[in-house]
Protein backbone atom coordinates (compact mmCIF):
# COMPACT_ATOMS: atom_id res chain seq x y z
CA UNK A 1 0.00 0.00 0.00
CA UNK A 2 1.58 3.29 -0.94
CA UNK A 3 0.52 5.75 2.00
CA UNK A 4 1.46 9.79 1.47
CA UNK A 5 1.93 11.45 4.75
CA UNK A 6 1.46 15.00 5.34
CA UNK A 7 0.89 17.30 8.01
CA UNK A 8 -2.84 18.04 7.62
CA UNK A 9 -3.61 14.19 7.89
CA UNK A 10 -1.60 14.06 11.03
CA UNK A 11 -2.95 16.87 12.50
CA UNK A 12 -6.80 15.89 11.32
CA UNK A 13 -9.65 16.13 13.27
CA UNK A 14 -9.96 12.05 12.77
CA UNK A 15 -7.35 11.23 14.90
CA UNK A 16 -8.13 13.66 17.42
CA UNK A 17 -11.84 11.88 16.85
CA UNK A 18 -10.24 8.39 17.34
CA UNK A 19 -8.27 9.04 20.56
CA UNK A 20 -11.44 10.71 22.40
CA UNK A 21 -13.56 7.57 21.54
CA UNK A 22 -10.71 5.78 22.69
CA UNK A 23 -9.36 7.29 25.42
CA UNK A 24 -6.39 6.69 24.43
CA UNK A 25 -2.78 8.31 23.70
CA UNK A 26 -1.90 7.07 19.86
CA UNK A 27 1.54 8.14 20.35
CA UNK A 28 2.16 6.08 23.39
CA UNK A 29 2.97 3.11 20.25
CA UNK A 30 5.97 2.41 19.62
CA UNK A 31 4.97 -0.38 17.12
CA UNK A 32 7.08 -3.10 18.57
CA UNK A 33 4.08 -5.41 16.73
CA UNK A 34 3.49 -7.24 19.69
CA UNK A 35 -0.52 -6.68 19.00
CA UNK A 36 -0.07 -8.39 15.66
CA UNK A 37 2.02 -11.71 16.47
CA UNK A 38 -0.87 -12.00 19.31
CA UNK A 39 -4.20 -11.30 17.33
CA UNK A 40 -6.39 -14.17 17.03
CA UNK A 41 -7.67 -12.53 13.77
CA UNK A 42 -4.99 -10.94 12.42
CA UNK A 43 -4.35 -13.51 9.53
CA UNK A 44 -7.44 -12.62 8.12
CA UNK A 45 -7.14 -8.80 8.54
CA UNK A 46 -6.29 -6.94 4.95
CA UNK A 47 -3.72 -4.31 7.48
CA UNK A 48 -2.24 -6.06 10.70
CA UNK A 49 -3.55 -4.03 14.33
CA UNK A 50 0.01 -2.72 14.68
CA UNK A 51 -0.22 -1.20 10.98
CA UNK A 52 -3.79 0.17 11.68
CA UNK A 53 -2.22 1.75 14.65
CA UNK A 54 0.68 3.25 12.73
CA UNK A 55 -1.90 4.62 10.35
CA UNK A 56 -4.06 6.15 12.98
CA UNK A 57 -1.07 7.77 13.96
CA UNK A 58 -0.91 9.42 10.47
CA UNK A 59 -4.63 10.21 10.44
CA UNK A 60 -4.80 7.76 7.69
CA UNK A 61 -8.86 8.03 7.86
CA UNK A 62 -10.13 6.81 4.76
CA UNK A 63 -7.03 3.60 5.05
CA UNK A 64 -8.90 2.85 8.20
CA UNK A 65 -12.66 3.14 7.33
CA UNK A 66 -11.98 1.38 4.13
CA UNK A 67 -10.39 -1.39 6.17
CA UNK A 68 -11.68 -4.92 6.83
CA UNK A 69 -9.69 -5.31 9.93
CA UNK A 70 -11.93 -2.82 11.46
CA UNK A 71 -14.78 -5.44 11.50
CA UNK A 72 -12.48 -8.54 12.35
CA UNK A 73 -11.67 -7.38 15.76
CA UNK A 74 -13.99 -9.31 18.08
CA UNK A 75 -12.47 -7.13 21.39
CA UNK A 76 -10.56 -10.64 22.43
CA UNK A 77 -8.53 -8.07 24.37
CA UNK A 78 -5.41 -10.19 23.81
CA UNK A 79 -3.50 -6.89 22.17
CA UNK A 80 -4.39 -5.03 25.08
CA UNK A 81 -3.10 -7.58 27.66
CA UNK A 82 -0.18 -7.96 26.11
CA UNK A 83 0.58 -4.51 25.02
CA UNK A 84 3.86 -3.34 27.28
CA UNK A 85 2.83 0.37 26.79
CA UNK A 86 -0.48 -0.23 28.08
CA UNK A 87 -1.79 0.86 24.45
CA UNK A 88 -5.74 -0.24 24.58
CA UNK A 89 -5.45 -1.49 20.99
CA UNK A 90 -9.23 -2.77 21.15
CA UNK A 91 -10.69 0.56 21.96
CA UNK A 92 -8.94 2.09 19.58
CA UNK A 93 -10.21 -0.42 16.68
CA UNK A 94 -13.81 0.09 18.79
CA UNK A 95 -13.69 3.79 17.95
CA UNK A 96 -12.88 3.29 14.27
CA UNK A 97 -15.87 1.07 13.99
CA UNK A 98 -17.80 3.99 15.60
CA UNK A 99 -16.68 6.39 13.51
CA UNK A 100 -18.64 4.61 10.71
CA UNK A 101 -21.52 3.29 12.29
CA UNK A 102 -21.88 6.84 13.73
CA UNK A 103 -22.52 7.85 10.47
CA UNK A 104 -24.86 5.13 9.77
CA UNK A 105 -22.71 2.71 7.68
CA UNK A 106 -23.64 -0.82 8.68
CA UNK A 107 -21.04 -3.76 7.67
CA UNK A 108 -23.51 -6.80 8.78
CA UNK A 109 -26.66 -7.12 7.02
CA UNK A 110 -28.84 -9.66 9.26
CA UNK A 111 -31.12 -9.98 6.42
CA UNK A 112 -28.28 -11.71 4.29
CA UNK A 113 -27.89 -14.72 6.80
CA UNK A 114 -29.68 -17.77 6.10
CA UNK A 115 -32.75 -18.44 8.49
CA UNK A 116 -31.78 -21.71 9.82
CA UNK A 117 -28.24 -20.37 10.52
CA UNK A 118 -30.98 -17.39 12.81
CA UNK A 119 -32.68 -20.27 14.47
CA UNK A 120 -29.21 -22.35 15.18
CA UNK A 121 -27.27 -19.13 16.46
CA UNK A 122 -27.43 -18.66 20.07
CA UNK A 123 -28.88 -15.06 21.24
CA UNK A 124 -25.41 -14.24 22.33
CA UNK A 125 -23.79 -13.98 19.39
CA UNK A 126 -26.15 -12.50 17.30
CA UNK A 127 -27.03 -9.67 20.02
CA UNK A 128 -22.96 -8.83 20.11
CA UNK A 129 -22.51 -9.01 16.35
CA UNK A 130 -25.48 -6.59 15.78
CA UNK A 131 -23.88 -4.29 18.54
CA UNK A 132 -20.43 -4.40 17.00
CA UNK A 133 -21.24 -4.58 13.00
CA UNK A 134 -24.55 -1.89 13.16
CA UNK A 135 -25.55 1.18 14.13
CA UNK B 1 -25.47 -18.96 51.22
CA UNK B 2 -27.67 -16.67 49.40
CA UNK B 3 -26.89 -14.54 46.26
CA UNK B 4 -28.84 -13.63 43.36
CA UNK B 5 -28.29 -15.29 39.86
CA UNK B 6 -28.22 -13.46 36.39
CA UNK B 7 -28.87 -16.24 33.55
CA UNK B 8 -29.24 -14.34 30.81
CA UNK B 9 -30.48 -15.14 27.67
CA UNK B 10 -28.56 -18.07 26.01
CA UNK B 11 -28.39 -20.31 29.43
CA UNK B 12 -32.63 -20.09 28.86
CA UNK B 13 -32.77 -21.44 25.50
CA UNK B 14 -29.53 -22.79 23.77
CA UNK B 15 -27.69 -23.15 26.88
CA UNK B 16 -30.19 -25.49 29.21
CA UNK B 17 -27.52 -27.80 29.27
CA UNK B 18 -25.56 -24.74 31.14
CA UNK B 19 -27.89 -23.44 33.17
CA UNK B 20 -30.00 -26.41 34.93
CA UNK B 21 -26.28 -28.44 35.82
CA UNK B 22 -25.47 -25.21 37.45
CA UNK B 23 -28.23 -24.90 39.43
CA UNK B 24 -28.33 -28.14 40.45
CA UNK B 25 -24.60 -27.85 41.15
CA UNK B 26 -24.63 -25.00 43.22
CA UNK B 27 -27.86 -26.34 45.29
CA UNK B 28 -25.56 -29.61 46.01
CA UNK B 29 -23.10 -26.91 47.36
CA UNK B 30 -25.15 -25.47 49.52
CA UNK B 31 -25.78 -21.98 47.59
CA UNK B 32 -29.30 -20.68 47.22
CA UNK B 33 -28.83 -18.98 43.66
CA UNK B 34 -32.18 -16.69 43.59
CA UNK B 35 -32.66 -15.85 39.45
CA UNK B 36 -33.44 -11.91 39.61
CA UNK B 37 -36.98 -11.19 38.92
CA UNK B 38 -37.23 -8.35 35.85
CA UNK B 39 -33.72 -8.97 34.42
CA UNK B 40 -32.61 -7.61 31.49
CA UNK B 41 -30.24 -8.57 28.77
CA UNK B 42 -27.03 -7.33 29.96
CA UNK B 43 -25.94 -6.24 26.00
CA UNK B 44 -23.70 -8.94 25.59
CA UNK B 45 -20.49 -7.33 24.74
CA UNK B 46 -18.88 -3.97 26.68
CA UNK B 47 -18.90 -0.68 24.83
CA UNK B 48 -15.50 0.23 24.54
CA UNK B 49 -16.41 3.87 23.56
CA UNK B 50 -15.54 6.24 26.41
CA UNK B 51 -18.75 8.08 25.98
CA UNK B 52 -20.99 5.29 25.09
CA UNK B 53 -22.65 5.26 28.42
CA UNK B 54 -26.53 3.85 27.38
CA UNK B 55 -25.32 0.72 26.37
CA UNK B 56 -23.84 0.35 30.53
CA UNK B 57 -26.99 1.48 32.07
CA UNK B 58 -28.65 -2.18 31.12
CA UNK B 59 -25.60 -3.87 33.00
CA UNK B 60 -26.65 -1.33 36.21
CA UNK B 61 -30.05 -1.75 36.23
CA UNK B 62 -29.16 -5.61 36.93
CA UNK B 63 -27.62 -4.68 39.25
CA UNK B 64 -30.00 -2.49 40.86
CA UNK B 65 -32.40 -5.68 40.66
CA UNK B 66 -30.12 -7.42 42.76
CA UNK B 67 -29.66 -4.27 45.48
CA UNK B 68 -33.65 -4.43 45.49
CA UNK B 69 -33.52 -8.36 46.13
CA UNK B 70 -31.24 -7.84 49.12
CA UNK B 71 -28.14 -9.31 47.77
CA UNK B 72 -24.88 -8.39 47.47
CA UNK B 73 -24.04 -10.56 44.84
CA UNK B 74 -24.60 -10.89 41.61
CA UNK B 75 -23.62 -14.79 40.20
CA UNK B 76 -23.46 -15.15 36.39
CA UNK B 77 -22.24 -18.19 34.73
CA UNK B 78 -22.08 -17.04 31.07
CA UNK B 79 -18.46 -15.47 30.16
CA UNK B 80 -19.97 -12.80 28.64
CA UNK B 81 -22.86 -11.55 30.57
CA UNK B 82 -20.04 -11.66 33.65
CA UNK B 83 -17.79 -9.98 31.30
CA UNK B 84 -20.14 -7.37 30.49
CA UNK B 85 -21.60 -6.37 33.73
CA UNK B 86 -18.98 -6.94 35.93
CA UNK B 87 -17.17 -4.36 33.57
CA UNK B 88 -19.92 -1.68 33.61
CA UNK B 89 -19.73 -2.11 37.47
CA UNK B 90 -15.98 -1.58 37.63
CA UNK B 91 -16.98 1.77 35.39
CA UNK B 92 -19.11 2.87 37.55
CA UNK B 93 -17.13 2.46 40.58
CA UNK B 94 -13.92 4.38 39.52
CA UNK B 95 -16.56 7.01 38.15
CA UNK B 96 -18.55 9.01 40.20
CA UNK B 97 -20.26 11.53 37.34
CA UNK B 98 -20.83 8.90 35.18
CA UNK B 99 -22.63 6.95 37.97
CA UNK B 100 -24.55 9.96 39.17
CA UNK B 101 -25.56 10.57 35.23
CA UNK B 102 -26.47 6.90 35.11
CA UNK B 103 -28.84 7.18 37.85
CA UNK B 104 -30.51 10.30 37.19
CA UNK B 105 -31.34 8.78 33.54
CA UNK B 106 -33.24 5.69 35.56
CA UNK B 107 -34.65 8.14 37.99
CA UNK B 108 -37.73 5.59 37.95
CA UNK B 109 -35.79 2.74 39.96
CA UNK B 110 -36.88 2.84 43.00
CA UNK B 111 -32.94 2.95 44.40
CA UNK B 112 -30.11 4.38 43.27
CA UNK B 113 -27.22 2.49 42.11
CA UNK B 114 -23.71 3.57 44.48
CA UNK B 115 -21.59 0.28 43.06
CA UNK B 116 -22.29 -1.70 46.25
CA UNK B 117 -23.48 -4.96 44.32
CA UNK B 118 -20.16 -7.73 43.82
CA UNK B 119 -20.32 -9.17 40.39
CA UNK B 120 -19.25 -12.85 40.60
CA UNK B 121 -19.01 -16.18 38.17
CA UNK B 122 -20.24 -19.26 39.22
CA UNK B 123 -16.24 -20.76 39.12
CA UNK B 124 -15.48 -17.92 40.93
CA UNK B 125 -17.99 -18.57 43.92
CA UNK B 126 -16.78 -22.11 43.60
CA UNK B 127 -13.10 -21.41 44.53
CA UNK B 128 -13.34 -18.56 46.59
CA UNK B 129 -16.25 -19.15 48.78
CA UNK B 130 -17.20 -22.63 49.20
CA UNK B 131 -13.82 -24.00 48.30
CA UNK B 132 -12.17 -26.81 46.48
CA UNK B 133 -10.94 -28.91 49.34
CA UNK B 134 -15.10 -28.72 50.31
CA UNK B 135 -15.96 -29.41 46.79
CA UNK B 136 -13.76 -32.49 46.65
CA UNK B 137 -15.57 -33.72 49.85
CA UNK B 138 -18.83 -33.70 48.32
CA UNK B 139 -18.06 -35.82 45.16
CA UNK B 140 -19.45 -38.59 44.79
CA UNK B 141 -18.58 -40.38 41.50
CA UNK B 142 -15.04 -39.13 40.80
CA UNK B 143 -14.38 -38.35 36.83
CA UNK B 144 -12.14 -41.01 37.34
CA UNK B 145 -10.01 -41.36 34.13
CA UNK B 146 -11.29 -38.41 32.10
CA UNK B 147 -9.03 -36.46 30.07
CA UNK B 148 -10.26 -32.63 29.94
CA UNK B 149 -8.88 -29.70 27.90
CA UNK B 150 -9.60 -26.51 30.17
CA UNK B 151 -10.54 -24.22 27.77
CA UNK B 152 -11.16 -20.66 29.22
CA UNK B 153 -11.68 -17.91 25.45
CA UNK B 154 -11.22 -14.56 26.35
CA UNK B 155 -13.84 -13.05 28.34
CA UNK B 156 -13.41 -15.00 31.91
CA UNK B 157 -9.46 -13.54 31.30
CA UNK B 158 -9.13 -10.82 29.88
CA UNK B 159 -9.04 -7.53 30.20
CA UNK B 160 -6.79 -7.96 33.29
CA UNK B 161 -9.55 -5.95 35.41
CA UNK B 162 -12.35 -7.99 34.78
CA UNK B 163 -10.00 -10.82 35.60
CA UNK B 164 -10.23 -13.06 38.34
CA UNK B 165 -7.37 -15.45 37.32
CA UNK B 166 -4.03 -14.97 35.32
CA UNK B 167 -4.73 -13.45 31.81
CA UNK B 168 -1.70 -15.91 30.37
CA UNK B 169 -2.10 -18.78 32.37
CA UNK B 170 -5.26 -18.92 33.75
CA UNK B 171 -5.58 -22.91 36.60
CA UNK B 172 -9.10 -22.28 38.47
CA UNK B 173 -10.52 -24.76 35.90
CA UNK B 174 -7.75 -27.17 35.88
CA UNK B 175 -7.99 -26.90 39.66
CA UNK B 176 -11.96 -27.43 39.31
CA UNK B 177 -11.51 -30.68 37.02
CA UNK B 178 -8.85 -32.19 39.44
CA UNK B 179 -11.13 -31.71 42.70
CA UNK B 180 -13.94 -33.62 40.73
CA UNK B 181 -11.25 -36.16 40.16
CA UNK B 182 -10.55 -35.59 36.52
CA UNK B 183 -7.32 -35.32 34.85
CA UNK B 184 -6.82 -31.78 33.14
CA UNK B 185 -4.28 -32.13 30.30
CA UNK B 186 -1.72 -29.14 29.50
CA UNK B 187 -3.51 -27.35 27.14
CA UNK B 188 -1.58 -24.62 24.52
CA UNK B 189 -4.41 -22.75 23.39
CA UNK B 190 -6.94 -22.44 26.51
CA UNK B 191 -6.93 -18.76 25.85
CA UNK B 192 -7.24 -18.51 22.57
CA UNK B 193 -10.32 -16.68 20.79
CA UNK B 194 -12.84 -18.91 19.14
CA UNK B 195 -13.88 -15.70 17.28
CA UNK B 196 -16.81 -15.13 19.32
CA UNK B 197 -19.56 -13.16 17.49
CA UNK B 198 -17.90 -13.89 13.83
CA UNK B 199 -19.91 -16.93 13.92
CA UNK B 200 -22.64 -14.74 12.20
CA UNK B 201 -21.15 -13.75 9.38
CA UNK B 202 -18.11 -15.32 8.95
CA UNK B 203 -18.32 -19.03 10.13
CA UNK B 204 -15.30 -20.14 7.87
CA UNK B 205 -13.11 -18.10 10.39
CA UNK B 206 -14.90 -19.98 13.35
CA UNK B 207 -14.01 -23.20 11.76
CA UNK B 208 -10.13 -22.70 11.39
CA UNK B 209 -10.33 -21.43 14.94
CA UNK B 210 -12.20 -24.68 15.90
CA UNK B 211 -9.75 -26.75 14.16
CA UNK B 212 -6.97 -25.21 15.75
CA UNK B 213 -8.56 -25.36 19.13
CA UNK B 214 -9.87 -28.52 19.12
CA UNK B 215 -6.97 -30.16 17.25
CA UNK B 216 -4.46 -29.04 20.08
CA UNK B 217 -6.59 -30.83 22.92
CA UNK B 218 -6.86 -33.60 20.89
CA UNK B 219 -2.72 -33.71 20.54
CA UNK B 220 -2.62 -33.77 24.30
CA UNK B 221 -4.79 -36.94 24.41
CA UNK B 222 -7.96 -35.09 25.69
CA UNK B 223 -11.24 -37.06 26.21
CA UNK B 224 -13.26 -33.77 25.98
CA UNK B 225 -12.95 -30.10 25.95
CA UNK B 226 -14.47 -28.06 29.23
CA UNK B 227 -16.15 -24.41 28.73
CA UNK B 228 -17.67 -21.91 30.48
CA UNK B 229 -19.19 -19.87 28.08
CA UNK B 230 -22.10 -20.63 25.44
CA UNK B 231 -20.66 -19.04 22.58
CA UNK B 232 -17.75 -20.80 22.63
CA UNK B 233 -19.69 -24.33 23.29
CA UNK B 234 -21.76 -23.12 20.22
CA UNK B 235 -18.12 -22.38 18.03
CA UNK B 236 -16.54 -25.26 19.53
CA UNK B 237 -19.10 -27.75 19.29
CA UNK B 238 -22.08 -26.95 16.59
CA UNK B 239 -19.50 -25.33 14.24
CA UNK B 240 -17.62 -29.28 14.18
CA UNK B 241 -20.25 -29.95 11.48
CA UNK B 242 -18.52 -27.29 9.46
CA UNK B 243 -15.26 -27.71 10.48
CA UNK B 244 -15.30 -31.27 8.92
CA UNK B 245 -16.48 -29.95 6.14
CA UNK B 246 -13.63 -27.86 5.42
CA UNK B 247 -10.55 -29.86 6.71
CA UNK B 248 -11.03 -33.23 5.69
CA UNK B 249 -8.71 -34.92 8.41
CA UNK B 250 -10.97 -33.24 11.25
CA UNK B 251 -11.75 -35.44 14.06
CA UNK B 252 -14.78 -34.19 16.26
CA UNK B 253 -14.53 -34.12 20.03
CA UNK B 254 -17.32 -33.21 22.62
CA UNK B 255 -17.06 -30.27 24.29
CA UNK B 256 -18.92 -30.09 27.78
CA UNK B 257 -19.21 -27.09 30.51
CA UNK B 258 -17.94 -27.26 33.22
CA UNK B 259 -21.20 -27.44 35.41
CA UNK B 260 -22.14 -30.95 33.86
CA UNK B 261 -19.09 -32.09 34.81
CA UNK B 262 -19.72 -30.94 38.43
CA UNK B 263 -23.25 -32.19 37.83
CA UNK B 264 -22.26 -35.42 37.20
CA UNK B 265 -19.37 -35.68 39.98
CA UNK B 266 -21.80 -34.73 42.64
CA UNK B 267 -24.30 -37.62 41.61
CA UNK B 268 -26.60 -35.57 40.02
CA UNK B 269 -29.70 -37.20 37.35
CA UNK B 270 -28.79 -37.38 34.07
CA UNK B 271 -31.67 -35.38 33.19
CA UNK B 272 -30.01 -31.96 34.50
CA UNK B 273 -27.10 -32.92 32.06
CA UNK B 274 -29.29 -32.05 28.80
CA UNK B 275 -27.05 -34.07 26.79
CA UNK B 276 -29.70 -33.82 23.88
CA UNK B 277 -28.17 -30.07 23.25
CA UNK B 278 -25.24 -30.97 22.10
CA UNK B 279 -23.75 -31.35 18.36
CA UNK B 280 -21.35 -33.92 18.99
CA UNK B 281 -22.65 -36.27 21.64
CA UNK B 282 -21.33 -36.54 24.45
CA UNK B 283 -22.94 -39.55 26.18
CA UNK B 284 -20.94 -41.84 24.83
CA UNK B 285 -17.87 -40.99 26.07
CA UNK B 286 -19.24 -40.19 29.75
CA UNK B 287 -20.91 -43.79 29.69
CA UNK B 288 -17.69 -45.13 28.05
CA UNK B 289 -15.99 -43.18 31.56
CA UNK B 290 -18.67 -45.33 33.39
CA UNK B 291 -20.00 -41.48 34.53
CA UNK B 292 -23.74 -41.47 33.02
Amino acid sequence: MTVIVSKEKVHSRFTAKVQRLADQNLLACYQCGKCSAGCPLAAYMDIPPAQMIRLAQLGMEQELLDSEAIWLCVSCMTCNTRCPKGVRIAELFESMRQVKLRARQDHLRVADVAAEELQAIPPIALIGSMRKLTS
Amino acid sequence: MKLSYFPGCTLKNHARNFEDSTLYAMERLGVEAVELDRWNCCGTVYSLSADDLMRRVAPIRNLIRAKEAGNRQLMTGCSMCYNTIKRANIHVRHSAPDLALMNAFMYEEPVDYAGDVDVVHVLEVVRDQIGFQALREKVVKPLAGLKVACYYGCLLVRPKEAAFDDAENPTVLEDLVEALGGEPVAFSHKTECCAAYQTVDKPHIVADKTYQIIGAAQSQGADTVLVSCPLCAFNLDQRQALTRQTYGDFRTLPVVYFTQLMAIALGGPESVLRLDLHHTPAAPLLSAKGLL
